[in-house]
């Protein structure tokens, strides 16, 4: 219920909601939990396991029970804190993980079967049989045991990534937080200061201190006006900074547009953030620690310092007869609090025998909670009391264990927490993160105005550490409270005590996991799954291991923490995969002829991030092998057009650059003649191939390379290799070429006539005989042409400044049509190259040598090249290699398949009797029948032989001799004609 | 008569406005690299300052003014943008036409700092990112280069084949900068 004249909630204005199909009214500024809570709602959620009924715990992103759906269809996000979301007018939400409803959740029969559901009961119950698990019981239980589920459509949400840069970044603007950044700011330096909730001021909106004389949330109001008007200091409201990275670099999520209706158009929902720091002050402040007792997981039961802000940052009382039970002194401000209020606090149950009132409340001293009672939400509470058993009726129970420093972010880089007796807590490591400071409630320092002590320090040092001298800054005049607490943990008793409550963990549990052995905390972690639901068990790790360490006889300290691992909280993979959905999810690489390639109907195919064409559709073709036979003989029997533009172009200049290449290739290029072309075979340092490709020689000192598409950017970065790494020595140039260039393939008898009518200056075969290169004018414009063919025919390749890459192809197309021919797209160009023999990546996949694909003697005796020496090694040279060889059915069965095995004729088709494999097929409309290139142990002295294909996978199954890879044309001559 | 028609990478897609922010495609007349030979830069320096009268820049600089600039553009590697390189410069360095590798695009207005945040993993803070200072860097998925020529405005060059991811990947960007408000 709402109390009067408490809250910074927005009372003059109120908005509508619905939660699981009901109406209710809250104000701007509410949370759906604040919301919920003023309008009597208690009930909110199931959990995870055993779907016992659930309500709000806490009053910030911890929060473990209070889990949501909002959002319909695409955009539903489960899994939102009630605690975190604000509600605005038309907000929707749904409770989760229960059917038919909350109130009636059928699947709470778990809760009774919960004797037989305890740590390690699916590892030993689901052993066997052992392929039952995936099929039966893995399925079966994730149905039964689980959170909100995702909507199965694709997203429409936008989320983005953005980068940040400062000099201080502090984490957290409660009392610490706020004068770190104003101490920061003080200096002039860059200031990033990061707050998951949506009103910065943390604790001081919550409790009610007085700062100078005002009241905090009013102080923290001034201060961070203060702070917005400045020019060095960068606000980041909603923001949470998630992880910690190496660097001084750090990952924040920024909720942008989950507290308002709409989504403004080309608006993000979330952003993450990367941050970079030089200097960091963490000032997350402290969790508070439930106490564990039978039953303390019934709506109604929250933290106590929720309760205080559930009163004084929103004006709601969470129950009507309110009672505390601690372990120490500042819990009891949550019954002083409710006093003022004019809510009844039906009594304060303190752990401690010599616990003080600090006020007009009973006080139970050494008294224990012990039971609780109530169906879907609290009515009642035992005590066991030092007379003995008390029942107290009440509605709402706060509870405090303590504080827990929030430490999480210290170790992120493997840093690992101390552990402070006095505080009964872990506190961060100094220097657990590089250039981090940590101060205030994080720190172990839990007054007011050691808070802001701390957060002056901790500014104050960094500013020196950036070499700058720190201000002078007041310390606000504030309470400095002693904190006073004394171990509790759990309460003695024979229920169910709960330790995590978002995966139904309890005291037994953890004391069945040491019974079993499990008692590293890592272990116990596992067995238990204490710890690892999405708020990582923020609520439940310290208590746990406390236990843990009293099952085992061991002391805190030595039992240790489990990892605490980025995120702090919860990411949406949308926004850490922001940017790359869809057309972002890498960039398209697209050739100057794409426009009139798509607008001519061709399907597109990526090739790496390029996209090229599978083949041109005319009318009346039905399927692709039509278009791609009839391209085919556009090449052969007229002339082709290809955009080839795609295969890396290194330009390479300089006096070295003859002894570059004649390093980086296996063959000698020194030798080759200006206006010369030659075709290249480059190994990788291990020896094995690594691509290939013609060098053309432009001049003296002027080469320029190309590589297959494929291996473009390796061959660009081998170079950059072999000129910075090997010979930083040599005076030769690299600098990659390929986007300067469009670059068409005329292929064909008709390509030097079509040709023709394009050069300024005709060509005959004297002039540009096969394997000639050189400058020449296209239209006027300065190109430059190369006589090389990948196609077996009389062909040429012409390149023109890309601007005109578009004009060009359009116009070669229309030319080559008008004398029969065409273009043509990769499938044809596949068949083209196969019909010759030529090898692509298919057949170099990495795995093979120079020998394997007949090459060895293309490998030059008279020079050093990279991969020589490897190349020469036994394993690589033997007998019994997978060689090159060509392929041709010979059997009933006509078609080959790539991928297929090779088998000896007759033999089973086992892995025993593997004798290679298939790399490339295609029908050769030339030949008439299908062609394929493989690789057959010793394939290069077997020709004749024949063997059995067989595709296990497409059940195809074809006698294959074996041929000389060169189907077409063996002594080459229409190409050089 | 038949003749070969030039176009730009961007087929005059852009001027697009969104919020608060303006891109524009760049036409920066001829793009040649330029990368001195061994011992060379000084030679180089001082054939570039002669022909084209900016000084040789050094690593995360442009020099020059609008029409003719030289920008940094990776190891040993100056970008001389607008003139057409003089001969003289052939004799102390590879020179290399780039002209029509790239995309160029100038990004003007309020918000191009909080867009390019967005994009480009460098801080672009005025305070650390002058005018005249430029990074070979990423821009989103793309390897590109980013110079500061003003106050609000930048330069932006990125692959010419991948003109369109850049396109789309800009638009994105400044529509989330503008509906921020």
């Amino acid at each position: 219920m709402r109390v009067k004249d408490r809250g910074l909630v927005d009372r003059r204005q109120s908005v509508s909601f619905r939660f699981d199909g009901n109406t209710y009214r809250g104000h701007p500024g509410d949370t759906l939990a604040s919301a919920l809570l003023a309008n009597d709602i208690r009930l909110v959620a199931r959990s995870f396991k055993y779907h016992r009924p659930r309500g709000i715990l806490t009053a910030s992103s911890e929060e473990p029970n209070a889990l949501v759906t909002i959002g319909t269809g695409p955009a539903t996000d489960p899994n939102v804190r009630a605690t975190v979301q604000e509600i605005y007018d038309g907000f929707e939400a749904r409770s989760q993980n229960a059917w038919p409803s909350l109130a009636l959740d059928v699947m709470s029969v778990n809760d009774l079967a919960a004797p037989f559901l305890g740590a390690g009961f699916y590892y030993k119950t689901f052993m066997w049989p052992r392929a039952f698990w995936e099929k039966l019981y893995e399925p079966v239980i994730r149905k039964a045991a689980g959170l909100g589920a995702l909507a199965k459509d694709k997203d429409d949400d936008h989320y983005e990534k953005a980068y940040a840069f400062c000099d201080v970044l502090v984490i957290g603007a409660g009392p610490a937080g706020l004068m770190a950044a104003w101490t920061a700011a003080q200096a002039g330096v860059q200031v990033i200061l990061a707050d998951e909730d949506s009103i910065m001021g943390g604790r001081l909106n919550a409790e009610t201190h007085e700062v100078e004389g005002q009241p905090g949330a009013d102080w923290a109001a001034g201060i961070v006006a203060k702070l917005a008007a400045m020019d060095n200091v960068r606000l980041m409201r909603r923001t949470t900074v998630t992880g910690a990275y190496d660097g001084g670099t750090f990952g924040a999520l920024e909720r942008v547009s989950h507290h308002v209706a709409t989504v403004p158009a080309g608006g993000v929902k979330e952003t993450f953030w990367r941050i970079v720091a030089k200097r960091s002050v963490l000032a997350a402040g402290a969790i508070e620690r439930h106490i564990a007792f039978e039953n303390n997981d019934r709506p109604g039961i929250m933290a106590a310092g929720a309760v205080r802000a559930y009163l004084n940052r929103w004006g709601v009382a969470p129950g009507k007869a309110v009672t505390v039970f601690a372990n120490n002194d500042d819990a009891h401000r949550t019954a002083m609090d409710m006093q003022d209020a004019g809510v009844h606090v039906a009594a304060v149950v303190d752990s401690r025998k010599d616990a003080k009132a600090f006020g007009d409340y009973k006080l139970i001293a050494g008294g224990l909670v012990n039971g609780t009672a109530g169906r879907g939400g609290l009515n009642a509470i035992s005590i066991q009391t030092g007379a003995g058993q008390e029942k107290i009726a009440t509605d709402c129970l706060a509870v405090s264990g303590g504080w827990n420093p929030t430490i999480h972010l210290t170790c992120h880089m493997n840093g690992r927490p101390r552990w402070n007796a006095d505080l009964i807590s872990f506190v961060p490591t100094p220097g657990a993160i590089p250039g981090m400071e940590t101060a205030g409630a994080c720190n172990g320092a839990f007054s007011t105005s050691q808070c802001f002590a701390e957060g002056i320090a901790a500014a104050r040092t960094s500013l020196e550490a950036l070499g700058l001298k720190a201000p002078e800054v007041a310390l606000p005049d504030t309470e400095n409270t002693e904190y006073v607490v004394e171990p509790i943990w759990a309460v003695p008793g024979k229920g169910r005590a709960w330790l995590d409550f978002q995966n139904d963990v309890s005291v037994k549990d953890v004391r069945q996991a040491a019974k079993e052995n499990f008692t590293s905390v890592e272990h116990m972690k596992r067995y238990t799954t204490q710890g690892m639901a999405t708020d990582q068990g923020k609520n439940s790790n310290v208590t746990a291991l406390a236990l843990l360490a009293d099952a085992t006889g061991r002391g805190i300290p030595e039992t240790g923490t489990t990892t605490f691992r980025p995120p702090y909280s919860p990411v949406a993979l949308a926004a850490l995969g922001a940017g790359a959905q869809g057309a972002g999810f890498a960039p398209e690489r697209k050739t100057t002829s794409h426009v009139a390639t798509v607008d001519a109907g061709a399907p597109m195919i990526a090739a790496g991030l390029w996209y090229r064409p599978s083949y041109f559709p005319q009318d009346g073709e039905k399927n692709w092998r039509q278009s791609c036979d009839r391209e085919v003989g556009f090449v052969r029997d007229a002339v082709g057009v290809c955009d080839v533009s795609t295969l890396g172009k290194i330009d390479i200049q300089g006096p070295d650059a003859a002894k570059l290449l004649d390093f980086v290739y296996v063959n000698m290029f020194s030798t080759l003649k200006e206006g010369r072309v030659r075709y290249g075979l480059m190994l990788r340092e291990d020896g094995f191939v690594m691509d290939d490709g013609t060098t053309a020689r432009l001049a003296a000192n002027h080469y320029v390379m190309t590589t297959t598409t494929a291996a473009a950017g390796q061959v660009m970065r081998h170079l950059e290799f072999a000129t910075q790494a090997l010979h930083p020595e040599w005076d030769v140039r690299i600098v990659s070429v390929t986007e300067q260039w469009a670059q068409f393939a005329v292929a064909g008898p008709q390509s030097r006539a079509l040709l023709n009518g394009l050069l300024d200056s005709p060509i005959d075969n004297d002039t540009w005989p096969f394997m000639s290169c050189g400058p020449v004018r296209v239209l006027g414009v300065a190109g430059r042409l190369f006589r090389i063919s990948f196609s077996g025919e009389h062909a040429y390749e012409i390149a023109v400044p890309a601007r005109y890459g578009d004009s060009l192809f359009r116009l070669l197309v229309a030319r080559a049509k008008e004398t029969g021919g065409g273009a043509y797209g990769m499938e044809a160009l596949n068949v083209l190259r196969l019909e010759k023999g030529f090898i692509t990546h298919a057949e170099i996949d990495g795995r093979v040598t120079a020998g394997d694909i007949g090459m060895e003697r293309m490998m030059s005796q008279k020079k050093d090249f990279i991969g020589k020496t490897m190349a020469a090694r036994p394993g690589l040279v033997e007998e019994g290699r997978a060689q090159l060889v060509g392929l041709k059915p010979i059997g009933p069965v006509k078609q080959l398949t790539a991928g297929a095995h090779i088998y000896a004729d007759g033999a089973e088709p086992v892995r025993a009797h593997d004798q290679g494999y298939v790399t490339s097929v295609g029908f050769s409309p030339t030949l008439g029948h299908f062609i394929g290139l493989g690789f057959v142990r010793d394939g290069l002295i077997r020709k004749g032989e024949v063997l059995n294909m067989v595709d296990h996978v497409r059940g195809i199954q074809t006698r294959v001799e074996l041929c000389e890879p060169v189907f077409f044309d063996p002594d080459g001559g229409r190409t050089r004609d | 008569m038949t003749e070969l028609i030039a176009q730009t990478p961007l087929y005059g897609a852009v001027p697009r406005t969104i919020g608060q922010t303006t891109m524009t495609e760049v036409d920066l007349g001829w793009l040649t690299s330029i990368s001195p030979y061994a011992g060379r830069v000084p030679a180089a320096g001082a054939a570039l300052k002669a022909a084209h009268g900016m000084a040789w820049p050094s690593a995360g600089r442009m020099t020059g003014k609008d029409g003719a600039r030289a920008i940094w553009f990776g190891r040993d590697m100056v970008l001389l943008a607008g003139p057409e390189p003089s001969h003289d410069l052939a004799e102390h360095a590879a020179l290399t036409d780039q002209t029509d590798a790239w995309t160029t695009v100038q990004l003007s207005g309020d918000g191009a700092e909080d867009v390019l945040a967005r994009l480009v993993p460098v801080d672009l803070a005025a305070a650390n990112f002058k005018r005249g200072h430029t990074a070979r860097t990423q821009v989103q998925h793309m390897n590109g280069s980013v110079t500061r020529l003003g106050a609000d405005s930048f330069l932006i060059m990125v692959f010419r084949s991948m003109a369109g991811t850049m396109l789309h990947d800009m638009e994105r960007a400044m529509a989330s900068v503008a509906a921020r408000g």
